[in-house]
């Protein structure tokens, strides 16, 4: 039974990295073919750094991923503070709008803002741009900013923030020194969710952008769509490296914080 | 009082760039250019039930076949040692967080007619096997970007199914496959529900896998959708009664897989 278990996870684990080692296998390929390896080469490399369009759109997709994690992290905590201070139904009702984001198709909420955007932007003299695609980015951010935040209040005890104002605290006072540190693990994976989110949308991004403001997925889409080009493999390559890394990383911080709540 | 008057920019918020644009989405299927009522383009979507056919077939056999790819993975990956556990996990997921545009790519140089499979089969004296552009390579394609939301939901189930009772069943006289089918699939039941959703609504939505893996002549929903709105053929009214029909469908899907779900706190979403 073991065996064949672990066969099994081969298996599928074969079927997950296979296309990702061929991506990077042929980044290091001197011709552009794909199926012949030729010979060893970091030109593609070299050619990535040196597409200013590459460039521009990373320089834009991290500007909006940080922008767009930082007001969605204020924004949902704030949310949810209030949410939870709700009655039962008001909350029902906020909590359901905030989950249609995640529950829709990204189509139809790329397409959905599309429009709100096409009508004002007629109307109010704007174009498709950084704007409407920092708009788009938070409203699907946000909702996991709330989801990930409001737990957090339910395993706080209610009493904390009275007895820290019955020791004196004000309100605000109490708020920062009592409440904010407990619910902080939501906050930041709030904030974590919302950046990988931003950073890897295509779908809405697609809808919402201008072509002053085209993100990283963006233009890898339409370098797709081109002909072929090894220096989207060079890209993957360097992704999957940096994803690896930042993996490892939270990997190694989280078991030190096991350990040392261990001890 | 004030505390609840924090939330009010959000909800002002939601209401203007969620609850507006859906209802935009819903006037501009019911209105023709001028904004009179009409249900032309409602019904013009029935011109296109082909689509639809082919869009929630290819989905529901792309689900299905990530159901039964992960489910063993989900239970291999809970009665592993802790240690191994959170690392293994990481090992399957990673794979995820690589864009899904890069990894839809990585299929193409494989599937192509001259790509690495064909050409490893040629070594034998066997193809050129038509693979990319066919039916086949999206449910592969859709299969491999979505089988992550199906094994995460099935593994966070089943990693809290307390494994004593297993054993219980086993001593009670259960062989290993009725403590499969008697114990851990009912438990593992609000996993595979939610599992199921998480993959079919991406499938049946998307328009890039269809593109890049299916060619021209497999359109999806998304596809008729998005080709309305930054296509040739620019017609804002029918892209928005076609997304209208394909939130009722996923709608319907999510009604139905929260039938089987008795405890709502339990539900993982993300």
């Amino acid at each position: 039974m073991k065996k064949v278990s672990k066969i099994y996870m081969a298996l599928v684990l074969m079927f997950l990295y296979v296309p990702i080692f061929v991506l990077i296998v042929y980044s290091f390929n001197t011709t552009k073919s794909r199926t012949v390896f030729s010979g060893f080469t970091f030109d593609w490399y070299v050619r990535l750094f040196q597409n200013e369009l590459i460039l521009t759109s990373l320089r834009n997709t991290l500007i909006i991923s940080v922008c767009a994690a930082v007001i969605s992290t204020i924004l949902g905590t704030a949310a949810a503070i209030g949410i939870n201070n709700m009655k039962k139904i008001p909350k029902m009702i906020v909590m359901n709008i905030n989950n249609i984001p995640i529950i829709n198709p990204e189509i139809v909420t790329g397409v959905s803002l599309m429009l709100l955007f096409v009508f004002f932007s007629a109307r109010m003299k704007f174009s498709f741009g950084f704007a409407t695609l920092l708009i788009a980015h938070i409203t699907f951010d946000v909702p996991y900013v709330v989801l990930n935040v409001m737990p957090k209040f339910r395993q706080m005890n209610p009493n904390l923030y009275e007895a820290a104002q019955d020791l004196g605290c004000n309100s605000v006072q109490a708020f920062f020194k009592v409440v904010l540190p407990e619910i902080m693990p939501g906050i930041v994976s709030g904030f974590l969710m919302s950046f990988t989110f931003s950073l890897d949308d295509f779908i809405i991004s697609y809808f919402t952008s201008g072509p002053t403001s085209q993100t990283l997925p963006i233009t890898i889409y339409s370098m797709t769509r081109r002909k072929v080009s090894p220096e989207i493999n060079a890209l993957s390559t360097i992704i999957f490296v940096v994803v690896v890394a930042v993996l490892i990383v939270k990997n190694i911080v989280e078991n030190r914080s096991i350990k040392e709540e261990a001890k | 009082m004030n505390k609840k008057l924090i939330s009010s920019p959000y909800i002002v918020w939601t209401i203007v760039f969620i609850v507006v644009p859906l209802a935009m989405v819903a006037y501009f299927a019911f209105t023709d250019g001028d904004g009179n009522f009409t249900l032309d383009y409602i019904s013009e979507v029935a011109q296109y039930s082909n689509i639809f056919v082919r869009s929630i077939w290819l989905a529901a056999i792309a689900t299905v076949i990530c159901l039964v790819i992960s489910y063993p993975v989900a239970f291999i990956l809970s009665t592993m040692k802790k240690r191994h556990q959170s690392t293994m996990l990481m090992i399957v997921m990673l794979p995820m967080w690589m864009n899904f545009l890069l990894r839809t790519y990585a299929w193409m140089t494989l599937l192509g007619n001259n790509g690495i499979i064909n050409s490893f089969l040629h070594l034998f004296g066997l193809g050129p096997y038509k693979m990319l552009n066919t039916q086949g390579a999206v449910v592969l394609g859709m299969v491999y970007n979505y089988i992550p939301y199906m094994i995460l939901p099935l593994y966070s189930v089943m990693v809290k199914i307390d494994k004593r009772l297993l054993e219980a069943a086993q001593d009670l006289g259960c062989n290993s496959k009725k403590v499969l089918l008697k114990v851990v699939l009912p438990l593992s039941l609000p996993g595979v529900t939610s599992g199921i959703t998480m993959v079919f609504v991406p499938a049946i939505s998307t328009f890039i896998i269809s593109r890049m893996l299916g060619g021209g002549g497999n359109l999806l929903i998304g596809d008729l959708i998005e080709m309305q709105f930054l296509g040739n053929s620019y017609n804002p009214n029918l892209g928005a009664g076609i997304s209208l029909v394909l939130m009722v469908i996923v709608l319907l899907i999510m009604t139905i897989m929260n039938q089987f779900d008795s405890d709502d706190q339990d539900r993982v979403l993300i």
